[in-house]
């Protein structure tokens, strides 16, 4: 099993909280388009002809991508990889870009089979404060056509820890997500990033900053309503139904492999990270040079530890220590097992057959707890 | 060998960058002592550090030959620390000298440590001959600056030689003023030998080499001589005088400067200020003035990494081979580990021996705050030494402290007086005259608590006087004072090396911005984290570091695993740096604390 990412570097406007690569400016829509598709004949060979299950376009917005743009990609893929029959292909698309003939044509002329759709909230105050494109009527109208238009596999973004997002406003965000009856839903604390305007914002006192104990609170109302409404909490995350965990997420934190294609996107191996050059002037250059410019990490055994330990934990599957013991060795299996018996006794880990998961309280700990479980290099 | 009539033995007294180096190389030029091409910038000042930071930490001598009116002239320049720490050793190098020549800088006058220095020479008869220096310069006032020399020595201007260190110009007058003003050394040859120490320094080969001016009497190669304060005997295995290197002699004779190598090993054998004398023989009593100098200000120097330990240990010994005014004990610490308790003669000496450990030995330590050296006086009048706030008895046996107070000199412009008074009396000064050099340039003296000048007093008077400030002080005895013990606790526990000694009238202000500061300097952790000031039981400031309450990012994708791996791995890291107190993480930064609460 492995997949393959697409980053459509495009976006009508940036979002202020946003930290994915990505360009206003559309004249490069054509010659990314050329670069692209040589960089998936390229590296064909990459995944060692794997059986690919999942193909996800992230972004940017996909959304934005042509019905012949998005179709020739795909074919593209189909034709360099090893495809199984059953794969899923996601699309991220925003609010603003579905309209019923799209949708209509996307399900009928495309193989893409499920939708996540970028809704972030149902407030316009929020929709604004985020600098989204859409409003709140569009948000709940896309989910709508969507549904519509047959697709079953759907997933929603929501954003909480948002200034102006009060408890209420958090919940009734909730109360609407179930109302649609959707199999999925990926969200997401508010995160000042570096880089991003909304630091510079917060920094000139232009907008207000987040608060974290309102964060924890939406995170706690979150993990209870969902649960309430029958969904799994399956990652930190990310919340389904039984049967659709997102397939291509769940191979990031299982440690499975996977290429990505575009300017910025990552792919690893099981052997080693690269990723593509975050420039796209740079990454049209490829189609002249026949070169692709990335930057590469080989991981070392304590990485690929510290890797397994920091994902496996913020999920569903846990922990398993016998998989360190097996893949790592003795040593580390030891190491483990000593360092992560008081996070237990503080009960923010609790073990469960031969696996270690996060209780409620400790899934706002996650990076602490890995961090403290890492091998360090020296 | 030389009559004595012609024989000079002077020394420059000047302050920091008034230059003196530069002044001392054209005349080793001048007299051909050495060529241009030897002459490395500052041939005087031969460590590293010195040359950068512009300063002669250590005395160094050097004999020229002149020839002057048909006669052939030995001329002895020995030179002299330049800064207040080490103003004994000054005192020793006057002391070894007939004349002085002071040097001032044109463009910028007199300067108080340039003062006391002055006073010194003039305390110790010296003929002083006023150079005024840097006359290249555009900015020189040349007419001001005599003016402050003409109103301090009570000289006649034409005295004044105008110099350039830089161009040459005036040397050759320096040199012949040298000789016709300074007298010759007088003295009986034939009297029991009678030599003072004025410095000396390490050799990895031959081990001590003292540096020393006969007074009386003669000395030979192979001598039995004794060191009359130490009471210990050696041979004198060489002797000789000091060109640009040691040339050595079979004898030296009254009024001769020369070095002395006797097969000694540690620097603490030989104090500067002491006599040297023949074992058969001896001088009837010790030159005056000799004193066993005394570390004044304390600090503990503790290895970054605890591993380290016997590396410093063996750095500390080295360091001592050629810095005798440096003591140490081991110490220890709850928060730091093993380390060493260090005396050092000042601020800049301790700087000194921070850099030279990072420099030369590539030893990464962290210095606690510093602290002067305490007499406890207990119910029973016993003395006690206290260095280190950890060594202070518990209160009920103290009947009372002391502390050691200086008396301080400071030159400012006027403009400046009145702010720079306030800072002295925050500083528990107290003003004791106040004398316009100039109509411009005002000189105020004040004593104060030593104890007050080692945190921040020299950053303090270099911002609010712009730079225009000089400031030189002299240890005058120890006085009671109302001395309390501050301890910062990390939820209840008390962090040894973050304890200061202080007076009761600041412990408040203070402990208020020892805990604002801790508050910045420790990080987030997973319980939240009191830190307070204490006096004894008494909590007089507090505050809390939150605990974390989260620290979970919500996205863990392809493109952020390496990401977010690196962080995490950063943060691991980071931590192991840290240093343990009870349960709460410490940065090491925060142990510096004190030397950063006015940022």
């Amino acid at each position: 099993m492995a997949g393959v990412y697409v980053h459509i570097p495009f976006c009508k406007q940036k979002c202020h909280y946003c930290n994915f690569y990505s360009v206003v400016s559309v004249k490069y829509r054509e010659p990314f388009l050329k670069a692209l598709l040589f960089e998936i004949g390229q590296r064909k060979s990459y995944l060692n002809r794997e059986k690919i299950n999942t193909i996800y376009f992230g972004g940017g917005t996909p959304s934005l991508l042509g019905f012949e743009e998005l179709i020739s990609i795909i074919e593209k893929i189909k034709n360099s990889f090893h495809v199984d029959t059953a794969v899923e292909i996601t699309l991220e698309a925003n609010p603003d870009d579905l309209n019923a003939n799209k949708l209509k044509r996307l399900k009928n002329e495309t193989s893409v089979n499920r939708l996540s759709i970028g809704i972030q909230s149902f407030f316009d105050d929020d929709l604004h404060y985020l600098n989204r494109v859409h409003d709140a009527h569009q948000a709940y109208h896309s989910i709508e056509l969507a549904k519509k238009q047959g697709f079953n596999n759907l997933t929603i973004d929501l954003i909480y820890g948002i200034p102006g997002l009060i408890r209420k406003k958090w919940i009734k965000n909730l109360e609407i997500f179930f109302s649609f009856n959707l199999p999925h839903l990926s969200s997401y604390s508010l995160t000042v990033e570096p880089k991003t305007a909304l630091l510079t914002f917060i920094r000139q006192g232009k907008m207000e900053n987040i608060d974290e104990n309102k964060s924890i609170e939406h995170f706690k109302i979150l993990m209870e309503k969902t649960t309430e409404n029958g969904y799994i909490h399956y990652e930190i995350s990310n919340f389904a139904k039984k049967g659709y965990y997102s397939k291509h997420n769940s191979l990031y934190w299982l440690g499975g492999h996977y290429i990505g294609f575009g300017p910025s996107a990552h792919s690893y191996n099981g052997v080693s990270r690269q990723w593509n050059v975050p420039n796209m002037k740079q990454y049209i250059e490829a189609e002249k040079t026949k070169k692709i410019i990335f930057d590469k990490e080989v991981l070392s055994k304590n990485q690929q530890y510290n890797e397994y330990v920091m994902t496996s934990l913020r999920t569903i599957w846990g922990c398993d220590p016998e998989h360190i013991q097996n893949v790592f060795g003795k040593f580390y299996e030891e190491y483990f097992s000593k360092i992560i018996f008081p996070f237990i006794e503080d009960e923010k880990v609790y073990r469960q057959g031969n696996h270690y998961f996060l209780t409620n309280k400790g899934k706002l700990f996650a990076d602490g707890i890995a961090s403290e479980l890492f091998m360090d290099d020296e | 060998m030389q009559a004595m009539k012609n024989i000079r033995n002077f020394c420059i007294i000047a302050h920091i960058d008034h230059g003196k180096s530069t002044l001392a190389d054209r005349l080793l030029e001048f007299t051909g002592t050495v060529s241009e091409r030897d002459l490395k910038e500052q041939v005087l000042d031969d460590m590293e550090l010195e040359r950068e930071k512009g300063i002669t930490i250590k005395s160094h001598a050097i004999q020229m030959d002149y020839p002057f009116e048909g006669e052939q002239y030995v001329l002895n320049l020995i030179d002299t620390p330049g800064h207040v720490d080490f103003s004994y050793e000054v005192s020793r190098s006057i002391a070894a000298c007939e004349g002085a020549l002071l040097v001032v800088d044109a463009t910028q006058g007199i300067q108080a440590q340039t003062i006391s220095n002055l006073y010194l020479a003039i305390e110790h008869d010296l003929e002083i001959i006023p150079v005024l220096n840097k006359m290249d310069l555009d900015n020189a006032m040349p007419d001001e600056v005599k003016d402050q020399i003409v109103d301090m020595l009570g000289c006649d201007y034409e005295d004044i030689i105008e110099a350039s260190g830089k161009t040459g110009y005036g040397v050759e007058q320096i040199l012949e003023a040298v000789i016709k003003k300074v007298p010759s050394p007088k003295g009986d040859t034939n009297a029991p030998l009678q030599a003072l120490i004025f410095d000396s320094v390490f050799n990895s080969f031959r081990g001590i080499i003292a540096y020393f001016r006969i007074f009386n009497g003669e000395i030979r190669k192979g001598d039995q001589v004794k060191f009359v304060n130490t009471g210990k005997e050696y041979e004198a295995n060489e002797i000789g005088v000091l060109r640009l290197d040691r040339e050595p002699r079979s004898v030296l004779s009254t009024g001769d400067v020369g070095y002395i190598i006797s097969g000694i090993k540690a620097s603490k054998e030989v104090k500067v200020g002491d006599t040297v004398t023949h074992v058969e023989n001896p001088c009837d009593k010790a030159i005056e003035g000799f004193e066993d100098v005394k570390p004044m200000v304390f600090a503990g120097i503790y290895p970054i990494d605890p591993d380290e330990y016997e590396e410093l240990r063996s750095s500390m010994e080295k360091l001592q081979l050629n810095d005798a005014s440096l003591t140490w004990e081991p110490e220890s610490s709850a928060a730091l580990g093993f380390g060493f308790r260090c005396g050092f003669l000042g601020l800049l000496h301790m700087e000194i021996i921070q850099e030279r450990l990072d420099r030369e030995f590539n030893m990464n330590v962290i210095t606690t705050m510093p602290n002067v050296s305490y007499r406890v006086v207990t119910n029973k009048k016993e003395i006690i030494e206290v260095h280190n706030p950890s060594g202070l008895p518990e209160q009920k046996y103290i009947d009372h402290i002391e502390e050691p107070f200086i008396k301080a000199q400071i030159i400012t412009r006027t403009e400046y007086i009145g702010s720079i008074i306030k800072l002295c009396l925050d500083k528990r000064g107290e003003l004791k005259n106040q004398v316009y050099l100039t109509t411009s340039r005002v000189e105020i003296t004040v004593d104060m608590p030593l104890g007050e000048i080692v945190f921040d007093f020299y950053d303090k008077l270099k911002s609010i006087s712009k730079g225009y400030a000089s400031f030189d002080y002299h240890i005058t005895g120890y006085k009671p004072a109302k001395l309390i013990k501050l301890d910062i606790l990390l939820n209840g526990e008390s962090v040894d090396a973050l304890s200061t000694l202080l007076h009761q009238d600041n412990a408040y202000d203070f402990g208020r911005k020892m805990c604002v500061k801790l508050k910045e300097l420790i990080p987030r952790q997973q319980f939240d984290i009191a830190i307070q000031a204490a006096i004894g039981a008494k909590i007089i400031a507090r505050e809390t570091v939150k605990a974390v309450r989260k620290d979970v990012t919500a996205k863990c994708y392809g493109g952020d695993i390496t990401r977010k791996r690196k962080l995490l791995e950063k943060q691991k890291k980071g931590k192991k740096r840290m240093r343990k107190v009870g349960n709460v993480e410490v940065p090491q930064k925060a142990f510096l604390v004190v030397l950063r609460l006015n940022d």
